[in-house]
C-alpha cells in the first residue's frame, strides 16, 4: 500500500448527496478479478453518456480537474455496498483524498486499507472546501496529515480528527494482516478457549 | 465493571482476542460467507503472500452475483462472468473452502443459503465481503459486510481489526395491519432515520412488532440495515429462531444443540442498557410503502403522492430530489398508484425467501399479468426453488404469465443478463434503488413481494389491501 504523508493536488466539487458505491463504480465493472484498471469506471455513468463520449458537464470531464487527486463531496458519501472496487477505482483514477461531512462505514474502512485518506469536516468547513474546490485551475489543497489540516489556496486552514492507528498505518504504508499475524498466540487462545466454550462455533 | 448491557455488547465482548491502547479491537470472526465478486483479489492476495486460510472449516463460499438465472446446462455466456465464477470455484478447491457452485441445489444468494444451512447461528460474529450481511442479524449474530482488503484479513487470520460502534435501539410496538409486511417496516424506519442515520451504529430491532415477525421477515428487516446506514442489524433470538435453525445441516446436534439454545437463551439486552439512540415507530398506523426515488430513504405511502422539488425544506434537498425525479422520469405531485410499470422483479436476499414466494403467490393466484409487464420471480435458492415447486407456486406463478427462474441476485443488481433497459420502471422486491442498480438508466421502486405481485397484475401500484 502506498504511504500517505502529504498531497498537494487539485480538488474537484462533486456537489452530490448520498453518493453511492453503485455511483462510483458502476455493476458492469465488477467482474473483475484484479484490483487494478478500474479507473475506467469511475463514475462511468456520469462521466460518460449512453453512446460511450464524455459528458462535458461532469466535473471530472471538465479541463481544470481532470488531474484532480481530491474529491470534496456532500453528505453520506459512500453509501451502498461494500466493494472495494469503489477506492480501487478512484485510486486508480488517481484520487488520494476525499473530503465529506460524513462517509459510509464500510467505504470509510475500505478507503484506508488503500491508501486513500477519508477525511471528515464540519458543515461549515465543507462550505469552505467547496468553494476552494470550485476555483478550476486554483482549486489546489494541500493535505497535510501528520499536522491533520488541509491548507487552502488563500491561506485558510482547515483542521481535522483522525483515529490515531488509522494515521500510523496510513503514514507508514503498514499492513494489516501482517500486523495481526504477530498475534497469532493469542489469536489461537481464544480459539482454545472459545471451543471449550462455544463448541458448536 | 459489568453494568447492563446490550445485545451488540455481549457478542463483542464475547469475540474480542486483543485491545490495542487506543481501543481499537482485535475481534475473532466465526463465520465467513464468500461469493465471487469480492473474494478474488482476496485469495490473489494470500497466494501472492504464501499465507493460508486459517480455519476452512468456517468459511463456505457460493456464487451467486454473475449466475444467469435461465437454464445454466450449457454454462455462463458472458466471459467476464464465467471468469470470475471459475475464479471462485478454484481458489476454493486450492484452500480447502466448502463451495456450493451453480449446480448444487443448495446454490444461492449468500445470505439465503447461511440460515438455511445453519451456518448462521445466534451469538456468532458473521462476515462476507457484502453489505447484506446484515440480514443474518435476525438470528441474534453479530453480522456485517467487509471490503476485499477485510476479506483476505479474515481469510488469514479468522479476526477482523474493528473499532465499536454505538448501540441503536429501533422498537416497532404494535401489529402489523393486513397486507403491510416486514419490507413496509423496515423501509418506514430508513424512511424516518434516513440513508445515514444508522452511521456508525449497531441497530437492534426490538418491540412486539419485530417478535411478531417470522425469521424470514426478521431477515428482511436486518437485511436493510445497511440502507440505514448501519453495519450490522440485530434481533434477539427466541423460541423461533431456535424452532428454525433446529435439524438444519450446519446447525449443532444432540447434547451441542441443548448446550447452544441455553446459552443462546442469555443473548438479549439486559434491562437498562444503555442505547445512544432510539427510535420508535408504531407498526399499526404503516401502510405499505414504496419509494419514488433514487435512495432506499425516499419513501411515499401507496396512498400518497411523489413529492415535489419546489416543496423542499431547503436548497440541498431541493437539489436532490430534482435530480431524483429528473433520473425516474417524474415529475413530482403524480399519485403513487398512477405510476405505470414496464417490469416487476420479486426474489433477492431481502425478499427471495419461501414466505416472500408465498405472499405474492397468494396475489397471484388465478389472475394475471398485465400485458405490458414483464414479471420475474426469481428464488433465493435451490432449496427456495424446490420447496416452492413442491408447494405448487410455480405453478400458480406461471399460469398468472410470471418467468420462474433459477436462484441467484439476479436483477437485483443486474450483473447477470437480468437487467432493465434505459428508462424502464420497474417494481422490484430488492433493497437499493439507486442509479442504475438495475441496468443502466433503469428506474426501481422499492416494495414488499404482495405490492410488487399487485402491481405485476394492475400494471401500476396498487394498494394490495384493497386488491381483489
Ligand atoms: S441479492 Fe442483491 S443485495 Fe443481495 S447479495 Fe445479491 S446483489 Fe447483493
Amino acid at each position: 500500500m502506498d504511504k500517505f504523508d502529504t498531497l498537494t493536488g487539485v480538488a474537484a466539487p462533486l456537489e452530490i448527496m448520498n453518493v453511492d458505491t453503485d455511483m462510483i463504480i458502476p455493476k458492469q465493472y465488477l467482474k473483475t478479478i484484479k484490483r487494478t484498471g478500474l479507473g475506467k469506471g469511475l463514475f462511468a455513468e456520469m462521466r460518460f453518456r449512453e453512446d460511450g463520449s464524455e459528458n462535458p458537464d461532469f466535473v471530472l470531464n471538465q479541463s481544470a480537474y481532470r488531474h484532480a487527486q481530491i474529491l470534496v463531496a456532500r453528505d453520506n458519501f459512500g453509501c451502498g455496498s461494500s466493494r472495494e472496487h469503489a477506492p480501487w477505482a478512484l485510486l486508480d483514477f488517481g484520487i488520494r483524498c476525499v473530503i465529506s461531512t460524513s462517509f459510509a462505514d464500510i467505504f470509510y474502512n475500505n478507503c484506508f486499507k488503500n491508501g486513500i485518506l477519508p477525511i471528515k469536516v464540519s458543515e461549515d468547513d465543507l462550505e469552505k472546501l467547496m468553494d476552494d474546490a470550485r476555483r478550476g485551475a486554483n482549486a489546489t489543497l494541500t493535505i497535510d496529515l501528520p499536522a491533520q489540516e488541509i491548507r487552502g489556496p488563500d491561506g485558510g486552514v482547515v483542521k481535522f480528527d483522525i483515529d490515531p492507528f488509522r494515521k500510523h498505518c496510513l503514514i507508514n504504508g503498514l499492513d494489516d494482516i501482517g500486523l495481526t499475524m504477530e498475534k497469532a498466540a493469542s489469536i489461537g487462545a481464544y480459539e482454545t478457549r472459545h471451543a471449550q466454550s462455544a463448541p458448536w462455533l | 465493571m459489568a453494568g447492563p448491557r446490550t445485545l451488540y455488547d455481549k457478542i463483542w465482548d464475547d469475540h474480542v482476542v486483543d485491545v490495542q491502547p487506543d481501543g481499537t479491537c482485535l475481534l475473532y470472526i466465526d463465520r465467513h460467507l464468500v461469493h465471487e465478486v469480492t473474494s478474488p483479489q482476496a485469495f490473489e492476495g494470500l497466494r501472492a503472500t504464501g499465507r493460508k486460510v486459517r480455519a476452512p472449516q468456517k468459511t463456505l463460499a457460493v456464487v451467486d452475483h454473475n449466475v444467469p438465472t435461465s437454464d445454466r446446462s450449457h454454462g455462463i455466456d458472458d466471459p467476464e462472468s464465467r471468469a470470475q465464477v471459475e475464479a471462485l470455484a478454484e481458489n476454493a478447491r486450492e484452500f480447502g473452502v466448502e463451495y456450493y457452485d451453480e449446480h448444487d441445489r443448495r446454490q444461492g444468494v449468500v445470505h439465503i443459503i447461511g440460515p438455511e444451512q445453519g451456518f448462521t447461528l445466534p451469538g456468532a460474529t458473521i462476515v462476507c465481503g457484502d453489505s447484506h450481511t446484515s440480514t443474518h442479524g435476525a438470528f441474534g449474530a453479530l453480522a456485517h459486510g467487509i471490503g476485499t482488503s477485510e476479506v483476505e484479513h479474515v481469510l488469514a487470520t479468522q479476526t477482523l481489526i474493528q473499532a465499536k460502534a454505538k448501540n441503536m435501539l429501533v422498537q416497532v410496538d404494535g401489529t402489523l395491519g393486513e397486507g403491510v409486511t416486514a419490507k413496509d417496516i423496515i423501509l418506514a424506519i430508513i424512511g424516518e432515520i434516513g440513508t445515514a442515520g444508522g452511521t456508525g451504529h449497531v441497530i437492534e430491532y426490538a418491540g412486539e412488532a419485530i417478535r411478531d415477525l417470522s425469521m424470514e421477515g426478521r431477515m428482511t428487516v436486518c437485511n436493510m440495515s445497511i440502507e440505514g446506514g448501519a453495519r450490522a442489524g440485530l434481533v434477539a433470538p427466541d423460541e423461533k429462531t431456535f424452532a428454525y435453525l433446529k435439524g438444519r445441516p450446519k446447525a449443532p446436534q444432540g447434547a451441542d444443540w441443548e448446550r447452544a439454545v441455553e446459552a443462546w437463551k442469555g443473548l438479549r439486552s439486559d434491562p437498562g442498557a444503555h442505547f445512544d439512540k432510539v427510535v420508535r415507530l408504531d407498526a399499526a398506523k404503516l401502510p405499505p410503502i414504496v419509494t419514488w426515488g433514487t435512495s432506499p430513504e425516499d419513501v411515499a405511502t401507496i396512498g400518497g403522492t411523489v413529492p415535489r422539488a419546489e416543496d423542499a425544506a431547503n436548497e440541498q434537498q431541493r437539489e436532490k430530489i430534482a435530480r431524483a425525479l429528473a433520473y425516474m422520469g417524474l415529475k413530482g405531485g403524480e399519485k403513487i398508484t398512477d405510476i405505470p410499470l414496464d417490469v416487476v422483479f420479486i426474489g433477492s436476499c431481502t425478499n427471495g425467501r419461501i414466505e416472500d414466494l408465498r405472499a405474492a403467490a397468494r396475489i397471484a393466484e388465478g389472475r394475471k399479468v398485465a400485458d405490458h409487464v414483464r414479471a420475474m420471480v426469481v428464488p433465493g435458492s435451490g432449496l427456495v426453488k424446490a420447496q416452492a415447486e413442491a408447494e405448487g407456486l410455480d405453478a400458480i406463478f406461471r399460469a398468472a404469465g410470471f418467468e420462474w427462474r433459477e436462484p441467484g441476485c439476479s436483477m437485483c443488481l443486474a450483473m447477470n443478463p437480468d437487467k432493465l433497459t434505459p428508462g424502464q420502471r420497474c417494481a422490484s422486491t430488492s433493497n437499493r434503488n439507486f442509479e442504475g442498480r438495475q441496468g443502466f438508466k433503469g428506474r426501481t421502486h422499492l416494495v414488499s413481494p404482495a405490492m410488487a405481485a399487485a402491481a405485476a397484475i394492475a400494471g401500476r401500484f396498487v394498494d394490495v389491501r384493497s386488491f381483489s
